[in-house]
């Protein structure tokens, strides 16, 4: 059965770094339709300081995950340095005491983390938010382990159901949060968390398939 | 963009420099760099008073740290809330010893990061209290008021509860003061023209040149309706309209009237303003008590107003009265 050696895991978190950093621009155009068109800017600073601060990536996964939590609740302010921090952080908990991480441990770990962002951010699918992409796709690894794939097809159907859920954000009017107070003129754009997130997902996920043995 | 700038990525490091110089007779850096406190705090025995927010509302919120009034405040970027470590940092420079009252807006970030940061003080035994102000009045529906943004109106929950913290009082008789204040209160702002966040150097939004947006929000929050501007009276009209029916005000109220430039409009215009407004409540069997006039809250170089009306009972007329000094409000003892 594949499984991650989380030991040797730390460097998920520069690939998640570089992802951020290269979508810059694209994160803050979409943020700047309805937002303060800051976000690609908040997102990358956060990301590469963790990055620089984690170095050649010696630390395990869960380390890692805190370290970079760390950063964003500490340098980023908002509501996406609490969010993405807490996202984080409650990972790298559902993390400790274990060595590897296997289809099982990967289900609990991106539960912990959804569960985290809902308790905090208070918002629900569908009011155009990071969840809008982290709930179909937490829900797909969920029903792919279920249906019996292995950890790889899991993970795929993930990151497939993450950007549809991204997509989806397209078409619906911000509930909470910055674009809530735009109301229908929220709609025909991408929130710009949901695109965060399911860019963090397809990283995670890829990175993690490179990983397995 | 014409802007008094160095670098348009360090406006908020560069003001807090220059502030932190100006006002060193009150204020004080602390380790973290986004956290001010009141030169005298933590007092021994005394509740803390906490605010923080995002820039660009000067002189909100560092302006209101002082005497009589804020202890520590957290500071964001531009209208954006500041970090969960900020706020816990603010916590603890407050920290007397009697615990620490958060006084803060209703923001989807500042909402976040204050709860954080109060779930990491009570790890280590230090208790934090929120009031969260929620006066402006045409962000959501009196049926749903949990909803409503905090504007101006924070600065009289301040106000409150800083005077409550300096006569000695608990944490819970500081929060219920707090509370009774931003209960009581309730805002209403007009826009005239847009603002422009410097990083981002063009105006988040546009209001056609004419017109005026009612009920606009301290960040260009989109208001209840967009109308051809009309004279100072019938805007005077207007907010009353809207404000007083909500509570509801009436004949025989003792009121604190806060008007607040949004930073680009001439002082004078809210003197204009004002004398219908006082007009205006005086013909509805009204008496105001507590005024003031100026540029208490602004949205950096937005065009408008914000009117701010709060009903006094005996102790929120003794709060309002009681001697304060910060940069953004000063009260003499009579």
């Amino acid at each position: 059965m594949s499984a991650v050696v989380l030991a040797e895991a730390g460097g998920v978190v520069t690939e998640l770094a570089a992802a951020i950093s290269d979508k810059r621009a694209w994160l803050s155009e979409i943020d700047g339709a309805i937002g303060d068109g800051d976000h690609g800017i908040n997102m990358a600073k956060g990301f590469m300081q963790a990055s620089s601060a984690l170095g050649p990536a010696t630390e395990g996964l869960a380390a890692s995950f805190t370290l970079l939590g760390d950063t964003l609740l500490g340098g980023i302010g908002g509501s996406m340095g609490p969010l993405y921090g807490t996202f984080f952080l409650e990972m790298a908990n559902a993390l400790s005491g274990a060595a590897t991480l296997d289809v099982a441990g990967c289900g609990r770990m991106l539960h912990a983390g959804l569960a985290g962002v809902a308790e905090l951010g208070g918002a629900k699918p569908g009011d155009k938010t990071m969840l809008d992409a982290l709930v179909p796709a937490v829900a797909a690894f969920d029903a792919a382990r279920a249906a019996g794939a292995d950890f790889a097809a899991c993970l795929d159907a993930m990151a497939a159901a993450a950007e549809r859920g991204r997509d989806a954000t397209r078409e619906m009017v911000a509930k909470v949060g910055r674009a809530a107070r735009l109301g229908e003129r929220s709609r025909g754009v991408l929130d710009a968390g949901a695109a965060s997130c399911c860019l963090i997902l397809q990283t995670l996920a890829a990175a993690l398939k490179r990983r397995m043995t | 963009m014409n802007r008094i700038i160095n670098d348009p990525d360090s406006v908020v490091e560069d003001a807090v420099r220059g502030w932190l110089r100006a006002h060193a007779d009150m204020v004080a850096p602390t380790d973290n760099p986004r956290v001010i406190r009141r030169r005298r705090a933590p007092e021994p025995g005394r509740v803390g008073i906490v605010t923080g927010g995002g820039s660009g509302h000067e002189p909100a919120f560092l302006g209101y740290v002082g005497d009589g009034m804020v202890d520590a405040v957290a500071i964001g970027e531009i209208f954006s809330s500041p970090t969960a470590r900020s706020f816990h940092d603010a916590f603890a420079a407050a920290d007397g010893g009697r615990g620490v009252a958060c006084l803060y807006g209703n923001y989807a970030g500042d909402n976040m990061n204050v709860k954080m940061a109060v779930r990491q003080a009570s790890q280590h035994g230090l208790e934090v209290r929120t009031v969260v102000a929620n006066d402006d009045v045409p962000s959501a529906p009196a049926d749903d008021r949990a909803r409503r943004r905090g504007v101006a109106g924070e600065i009289l929950m301040w106000k409150a509860g800083g005077a409550r913290a300096a006569e000695g009082a608990a944490l819970e008789q500081v929060i219920a003061a707090a509370q009774k204040a931003i209960d009581q209160t309730r805002s209403i702002g007009i826009g005239l023209a847009p603002c422009t966040i410097p990083a981002v150097g063009k105006p988040n939004f546009t209001i056609a040149d004419g017109m005026m947006e009612v009920g606009i929000g301290h960040h260009g929050e989109p208001g209840i309706a967009v109308e051809p501007v009309r004279p100072a009276r019938a805007m005077a009209d207007l907010m009353l309209d809207t404000v007083l029916p909500d509570l509801p005000f009436g004949r025989g109220d003792d009121l604190a009237v806060l008007i607040s430039g949004l930073g680009a409009t001439p002082i004078m215009e809210l003197y204009i303003l004002y004398d219908r407004i006082a007009e205006g409540l005086e013909a509805r069997g009204m008496a105001i008590r507590h005024i003031f006039i100026g540029n208490y809250f602004t949205s950096l170089d937005m065009m408008g107003v914000t009117l701010t009306l709060l009903r006094l009972d005996g102790e929120l007329d003794r709060l309002m009265a009681a001697p304060a000094r910060s940069v953004g409000l000063t009260r003499i003892a009579p």
